[in-house]
Parts: structure tokens; sequence; C-alpha cells
């Protein structure tokens, strides 16, 4: 599923719309708001859905190879998060649903969870 | 032993969570530019982040020193702390002394130990009670 089909279905605000031409593929999908389950169970090139919004996020995105954050209930990181999030090339959605909802849509418009074992195309 | 084809230390400071990642990342984008395979920098990621939290969240300060050989690449975390009383149950997948202000960080699931063990190819834990803790572990590279 393309990130600007994901932004379309949610209708996601893009706190940093890094996907210009709107060609960013992502394979899958892990939502979590402890980042140990992230790095422990995530499978790259993933959307990461979480609710959490410090700088361990955009880290967490980056190490696990994450192709984006969904940030949930309507959550904004703060100015530096951004900054981070830009400065990696790592583009950052927010949706006012909540993460239920936000995984539901998603999971019913076909992308599928990310896990370890089912590693996502890169 | 072979030659190190690249060698850095690097300090964590214990609480530090505005800079917690920082060195995982930072280490990631040399592996990257070393041109070692994006499957392992990945597994070598996740065992650094996991690392420099544990130092923010539970010691004082480490160095963690960071060797790339033309066989693997070599990490060791040598921190200054309170120590690990019980490796064993340490490693237990779940059990954590997090507070809850850790948690509430994303971490503290009691989940980075065993994460850094199943991410690397070779892992040791050594720990002394109110002096520190020194963990090592390696990504092979071949």
């Amino acid at each position: 599923m393309l990130l600007a089909e994901i932004v379309a279905l949610l209708g996601c605000t893009e706190l940093q719309a890094l996907d210009q031409n709107g060609g960013l593929e992502i394979a899958g999908c892990f939502a979590a708001d402890l980042m140990s389950e992230v790095l422990a169970f995530c499978g790259h090139g993933s959307l990461l859905v979480t609710g959490l919004t410090n700088v361990q996020s955009v880290h967490t995105a980056e190490v696990v190879d994450a192709r984006a954050i969904l940030y949930v209930n309507g959550k904004r990181p703060e100015v530096q998060v951004l900054a981070l999030a830009l400065s990696r090339g790592l583009p950052l959605l927010s949706t006012t649903l909540n993460m239920y909802e936000a995984c539901g849509r998603l999971h019913r418009g076909g992308l599928p969870a990310s896990t370890k074992d089912r590693p996502s195309a890169s | 032993m072979s030659e190190p084809l690249y060698a850095d230390t690097f300090r964590i400071r214990g609480g530090d969570f505005e800079h917690g990642g920082e060195v995982a990342t930072r280490i990631k984008s040399i592996c990257k530019e070393l041109g070692i395979r994006p499957d392992l920098i990945r597994r070598l990621s996740i065992a650094n982040f996991e690392a420099e939290m544990n130092v923010i969240t539970y010691a004082d300060e480490a160095d963690l020193s960071f060797r790339v050989l033309p066989e693997a690449v070599q990490v060791v975390v040598a921190d200054r702390g309170p120590g690990i009383p019980d490796i064993e149950l340490a490693m237990t997948p779940g059990w954590s002394t997090a507070t809850p202000e850790i948690r509430a960080r994303g971490f503290g699931a009691g989940l980075g130990l065993p994460n850094i063990r199943n991410s690397a190819d070779e892992f040791r834990l050594e720990s002394t009670p109110g002096v520190g803790t020194t963990l090592t572990y390696a990504v092979r590279l071949a």
C-alpha cells in the first residue's frame, strides 16, 4: 500500500510530508506504544503506528527501517522531534482516530501486519 | 585477531533520555557508509539501541566501544552503575525493574536484554553489583 493511500484512507494530517511524489510503498504495519516491542517484533519497511511522540519514536523507526510513523489520537510531537524526522527523511503522519480504529481501517484496506517472521519488502 | 576496519567509542550518560538513540543511529550511519549488509545493520542497530537505552535507564554512564572487523562487528558496553544481581532473572523476557516513568517513554518492557541476545550472534553479560555491567555482543558479517 502506498503511503499516499494511507493518508487518504485515514484522513491523516501530514506533519512531515516527505513523500513528495507519492510513491513510497508501505509493506506492513506494526502498532505499539512500547518501543521495546517495536524493536523486538517489527519487520522492516513498515508503518509504525504509535501514541508515543518523543524522540525515541523517531530513533526506533530509523533503527527498524520503518518507512513512516503514524501518531494516533490526534497526537503531534514537539518541534525537535519533527526536526529529527526531517533530518532522517522520515515522513510523519497524525490521525484523530484511536489506535484500534486506525489499525482496523488499515487492515481492512489491505495493509498486512509486519512481523520479523514475515519481513516486509525493502 | 584481525585489524579493525573501523573503531570508535561513544560515551552514554545515564538519565539522558533526550539524546537516547543517537549513538545507535550514528553507528547505523557509519555501518551504511562502510557498506555493511542492511539486514546485519538492522540487527546490530536494534542491539545497540536497546543497550544504549539500558545505560540511560539504569546506569550512571557507559562507554560503548564499537569495532568493525572483516568477520564481525563487535560491541562492548561497559557501564558504571548498580549492576545486575541476578543475570538469569534479568534475561527473562518481560522481567523488568523499570519505573512507570521509564515505561511512559516506551521502554522498560523487560525485552531489552533478550532482544540484544536474539539480535546478536555472540552475547556475553557480566555484572558486579555496586560496580557495573559489561555487555559484549557481535554480529557476524560472513
